[in-house]
């Protein structure tokens, strides 16, 4: 249902020079499924995003998306922003206060006109229905809590029938509670719409259950680009652990369910997980999990029964000690993944740890990514 | 007590509601410029379009007076295509208030625009309104307080102008004889009674006019971006 042919890209070979600041980026970025731009705050994300939009007058280089041409400064074609078949979301929603959410939809709806080659098949009533917007019609902007505000803001998106979607950080404005409200909303767009989607975030817990290929940024520059679990598997986080906190992704398949306890079973390279139950996923299914460093411990034995349920058992490859802290940062190999751990150094230093030694990773948590069939 | 004539009162209300028409149309797109743009020439133009507000209004009747008089370019052209006189008479009593009282609605208008920021116009970019449509549908409505305030001022403005109206236009009947002329007329040859009535209808029209103002500006709704 992806209105995008197969194979249509994003190509962007882009500068935007401020005072003190500049980004240079090179990536072609397939147009289907979501994109994840991540990187910490200053690393050029939510530029990158408004050149691609065409508010950066000062953008240069060329900026094209399937046969179209929206920025070439060599040749001087500058598409304005009104005419790119773009959809956003801004960090702070951006109603239109003057409006009831149900104008700020017709505002979208009116203007996404076929000739400007939108993507037709978005219909107003499954907007509504998607994102629970019935409710919400009649009422203004400033009588909204964050995260209402998010969902209108993303059915107005929706309803400019955009060819690509970009999302600034639709999250980042709420607090722990509106986050998990909206998560649902955001996972159940793409498969819903198909639309193609940048989501830019500096949450690697967003982008590990968004995103089905990531783009890293810093300072302007790109860092890495590839599939999601490659990409936050095999990056150095280290450098950006204070503001991102490390964490590793695991791709699971479901075994069973158990209906006493609630609870469904995973397996990973042959190893047992049990997980609330993921009523969506059948057996076979894979699930794809987030581990954050901190909720992992470690052991040189199994443990003797706990109420941790998790226990997966691996050979310890790598153990980062920063002196200037408390924590180690320890690498665990446990065959097709490596799990990331933060314990203290003591603890490394008691337990004797040292590259090479067989441990026991117990994990306080994970986070499930609720996405169906995928 | 004698009434005094309400000739004046009706002159001055057709000469102010007439510039405040012209004023919105010409002043709103100037607001929106010099709101918007990054132009190196923006601080000259914001100073012209605030010299009425600095000048003595002789100074600025002195010029307007030989700017309109048949032997300038633009009076003498005046004078070709309409066969009368740009000195002396409503037309030309209505391009001096215009100029007059262009600073009361550029710069209310301009500070409405700029309090906007970017993002409202940004946002209708998204949605794919062009620029005018952006203004029309997103940025006029959020700025009506502005609107308001700049239509206000302006009229209450022009009806209380007194000298560049008696360089440009004297005080002839029907014609120029605005209300602020015919009080001065009136205190001049004595007649204080017709001075007062005027004076203290012209004193509760702007009180009135004003109560109205903050009222209407409160039930406004205030977009808070």
């Amino acid at each position: 249902m992806s209105p995008e042919r197969e194979g249509t890209t994003l190509e962007l070979d882009v500068r935007v020079g401020f005072s003190g600041f500049d980004l240079d980026v090179e990536q072609a970025i397939p147009a289907a499924g979501v994109t994840a731009v991540f990187g910490p705050s200053g690393s050029g994300k939510t530029t990158l995003l408004r050149a691609v939009l065409g508010f950066e007058a000062c953008a240069r280089g060329r900026i094209a998306f399937g046969g179209e041409t929206w920025l070439d400064s060599g040749r001087g074609v500058r598409t304005p922003p009104h005419r790119r078949p773009v959809g956003c979301t801004f960090q702070d929603g951006r109603l239109f206060p003057h409006l009831d959410v149900e104008g700020n939809l017709g505002y979208a709806d009116r203007r996404s006109t076929p000739e400007l080659g939108v993507a037709a098949a978005v219909n107003r009533d499954d907007v509504v229905d998607a994102l629970d917007l019935a409710p919400l019609l009649g009422r203004r902007p400033h009588t909204l809590s964050g995260g209402e505000r998010q969902r209108a803001a993303l059915g107005r998106a929706l309803l400019s029938r955009p060819r690509l979607l970009l999302l600034d950080e639709p999250l980042s404005a709420l607090d722990r509670r509106r986050k998990a409200e909206i998560m649902p909303y955001l996972l159940a767009l793409h498969p819903r719409f198909g639309i193609p989607t940048l989501y830019v975030s500096h949450a690697v817990d967003e982008v590990a259950l968004l995103a089905d290929r990531v783009l890293v940024l810093a300072e302007g520059r790109v860092q890495a680009f590839g599939g999601t679990v490659e990409v936050l598997e095999q990056l150095d986080l280290a450098p950006l652990t204070e503001r991102f906190q490390a964490a590793t992704v695991l791709e699971a398949r479901v075994g069973a369910h158990d209906d006493e306890y609630r609870l469904t079973w995973l397996d990973l390279d042959g190893q047992r997980l049990s997980v609330p139950r993921i009523e969506h996923l059948a057996p076979g299914e894979s699930a794809r999990l987030l581990v954050r460093a901190r909720d992992v411990s470690l052991a040189t034995e199994r443990p003797s029964p706990t109420s941790i349920r998790n226990v997966l058992s691996g050979v310890l490859v790598a153990l980062d000690r920063d002196e200037s802290t408390a924590f180690a940062e320890a690498t665990v190999d446990l065959g097709s993944h490596r799990l990331r751990a933060r314990i203290t150094r003591a603890s490394a230093a008691e337990l004797g740890l040292a590259v090479g030694s067989p441990v026991f990773a117990l994990l306080k948590s994970v986070s499930l990514d609720t996405r169906a069939g995928r | 007590m004698d009434l005094p004539e309400l000739g004046p009162l009706w002159l001055s209300l057709q000469l102010a509601g007439a510039a405040t028409l012209v004023l919105a149309v010409l002043g709103t797109p100037l607001a929106w410029w010099l709101a918007r743009t990054r132009s190196r020439a923006k601080p000259v133009v914001e100073a012209v379009t605030a010299l009425p507000l600095v000048l003595p209004p002789t100074v600025l009747g002195f010029y307007l007076l030989l700017l309109m008089s048949p032997r300038s370019w633009l009076g003498g052209l005046w004078v070709e295509v309409t066969d009368t006189t740009l000195t002396f008479s409503f037309a030309g009593l209505l391009i001096a208030s215009v100029v007059y009282s262009l600073p009361f609605m550029v710069q209310p208008l301009q500070a409405a625009f700029e309090s906007l920021g970017r993002g409202p116009l940004e946002a209708a970019a998204a949605l794919r309104a062009s620029p005018l449509d952006a203004f029309l549908t997103v940025a006029a409505p959020l700025s009506l307080r502005g609107f308001l305030t700049a239509a206000v001022l302006t009229f209450a403005h022009t009806i209380g102008e007194f000298g560049v109206v008696l360089m440009v236009g004297g005080n002839i009947p029907g014609k120029t004889r605005v209300i602020s002329i015919a009080i001065y007329e009136h205190v001049e040859t004595l007649r204080y009674a017709e001075a007062h009535t005027l004076a203290a209808g012209l004193l509760l029209f702007a009180f009135v006019v004003l109560v109205f103002v903050y009222v209407f500006n409160r039930r406004l709704p205030v977009h808070v971006a």
